[in-house]
């Protein structure tokens, strides 16, 4: 079994995160689940919420609702404002302009709307998708759909043995016909951190776009998408201590200005008629319909917290307990962990000799300890690894050694009643 | 915890760990592949009538103690059974698992160790896979999902 990751304990030390001042800010988090304190492992599968967040969602019903871009009355100003201001407060998060943040339902439909738009009108018969090994089946099926429809091939740039992506792989596959790269940035599966400024160095070498799934880099990294240079960026609200419903597509604008539009409705237009309609500019030209207002305003409260916090402690809080999980894990006789790259973040997958991860999964709920135990929407991962399903413990900024502690312990009570 | 224990019983431990019937049957009468997506478990059944008698039955697959466990212990139960009396076992074990019926355990024989499942919301498909597995093949379809 291979070490964990060095490098960030060589990092200067920063101050160290008050975990406890923390999670007194998630209500969810001080529970009591079967007679045992939560210990909430699945933040992979999505996170929990700060009072924060969830008070500006039922302020903004209480006080602000109205439809946006619409009403000339105050509460629909109110209400506009605070959408605006959410896309704004977003774009400046991840180090984009307003009009490149386009707000989707999540991950899932920002590299959709991406496989429908910039996909259908750039893929061609014999053309090639280069994705990796390592990707959520919603970085999969989208382009699988795609090139089923026009003949195009997907290309599958594979991962070494401990989960790492194989760079020169993937220098090797990018070729003529490779008219886009889509590439996790942060595997769910395996923890794996992707180099994705330098997959993006490559791929623009040889003028191929690039998109990124940032649904699980998101709640361990800071993103700046002009910094590692993608042409999209794709990430969801509720992994990042957000509400569930919202996402962001973020696109050059350059790229979003060639697209055509995705749905047809409302807001994305500039004019109707029967014959011919005038597109609404960016981004609205990608939001048809009423958004998810609501979701919208509570994603702008996540950033305000996101950007309160000393995210150098969060940093060195969370390799600390990725590190100590993995030592403790290895501790655990017939313990495999799957997924030891030298860079990761936030997830610890493992499987025990002779206990299937679903059974694994039961146990430790009955010591109030919450993980995922399946395929984790990764099945190809599942199949490079020789296994079907993994247990998956998933780590975020409010997790403690306590936590790991625990799931060490249910781990030796499942291996007593498997024994 | 003694619901657990409700549930992992020794003998769910043991078919879980040494199946029975777990084989294939040269030139079955029936088969049929079951599938959990959300879980990954996967199984294919295989099924030699006699007339209205079931000769044989037997499973292979990758799945969870519970799922495994159940699976052993369908073929065992059904072996030599006929087909109306499979039926019926079936509809015993779906009230017993499903809908929670203890009372059906009664009649279910080795069976009736599955009973503690019914507690356990988010494994009852686990329990219920080969069963839908085995009625998918004497329908003549070949595949079945839990979802």
């Amino acid at each position: 079994m291979n070490a964990p990751s060095s490098a960030v304990t060589a990092a200067p030390r920063a101050p160290a995160l008050d975990v406890a001042r923390l999670r007194a800010e998630f209500p969810i988090l001080s529970q009591v689940v079967h007679g045992k304190p939560l210990a909430y492992l699945d933040s992979a599968a999505t996170s929990q919420k700060p009072r924060a967040v969830i008070d500006a969602v039922t302020r903004y019903y209480e006080h602000d609702n109205a439809n946006v871009h619409r009403g000339v009355y105050q509460l629909a100003e109110r209400s506009t404002a605070l959408f605006d201001g959410a896309r704004a407060k977003v774009a400046r998060f991840i180090g984009a302009e307003p009009r490149e943040v386009v707000l989707v339902r999540g991950t899932t439909e920002g590299i959709n709307l991406v496989a429908q738009t910039y996909g259908r009108a750039n893929v061609g018969p014999d053309d090639e998708i280069l994705l990796t090994e390592m990707e959520h089946h919603s970085n999969i099926v989208p382009w699988q759909m795609l090139a089923g429809e026009k003949g195009a091939r997907l290309v599958v740039v594979p991962v070494d043995d401990r989960g790492a992506l194989r760079m020169d792989e993937l220098e090797r596959r990018i070729g003529p016909r490779t008219k886009l790269v889509a590439v996790t940035h942060v595997s769910n599966a395996l923890g794996t951190v992707n180099p994705v400024k330098r997959i993006v160095a490559v791929a623009h070498a040889r003028g191929v776009p690039v998109l990124v799934d940032g649904a699980q880099a998101t709640p361990h990294l800071r993103v700046d998408v002009r910094d590692l240079g993608c042409d999209f960026y794709a990430f969801s609200g509720h992994k990042i201590f957000g509400p569930t419903g919202i996402g962001v597509l973020y696109g050059k604008a350059a790229r979003l200005e060639q697209m055509p539009p995705w749905q047809g409705g409302g807001d994305m237009i500039l004019s109707v008629t029967f014959e011919r309609t005038l597109y609404n500019s960016l981004p609205y030209k990608f939001e048809a319909g009423t958004p998810d207002m609501a979701g919208a305003v509570g994603l702008g409260a996540t950033v305000d917290w996101l950007e309160r916090l000393d995210w150098a402690a969060v940093h060195a809080h969370e390799q600390d307990l990725l590190e100590y999980g993995t030592r403790r894990l290895q501790e655990i006789p017939g313990l495999r962990l799957v997924g030891t790259a030298p860079e990761k973040a936030g997830v610890l997958s493992f499987v025990l000799d002779g206990v299937h991860p679903h059974d694994v999964g039961t146990i430790l709920d009955r010591e109030g300890i919450a993980v995922r135990a399946g395929h984790h929407c990764a099945q190809p991962v599942m199949k490079r690894f020789g296994v079907p399903a993994t247990v998956r413990a998933s780590l975020a900024l409010y997790n403690t050694r306590g936590e790991i502690d625990a799931l060490v312990a249910g781990l030796h009570r499942v291996r007593e009643m498997f024994r | 915890m003694s619901d657990l224990q409700d549930l992992y019983q020794e003998v769910i431990l043991d078919h879980g760990k040494n199946p029975r019937n777990f084989r294939r049957i040269d030139r079955p009468t029936a088969e049929a592949e079951g599938l959990n997506p959300l879980c990954g478990d996967h199984f294919h059944v295989y099924l030699k009538l006699d007339g209205e008698r079931i000769a044989d039955v037997s499973f292979e697959g990758a799945g969870c103690a519970i799922s495994k466990a159940s699976a052993s212990l369908m073929t065992s139960s059904l072996k030599g059974k006929t087909l109306a009396e499979a039926r019926e076992t079936f509809e015993r074990f779906h009230k017993m698992v499903v809908e929670g019926d203890r009372e059906q355990a009664k009649s279910l024989g080795k069976l009736a160790v599955l009973k503690g499942v019914c507690d356990f919301p988010t494994r009852v498909k686990c329990a219920s896979l080969v069963w839908h597995t085995l009625q998918s093949a004497l329908k003549g379809e070949n595949k079945t999902t839990t979802e």
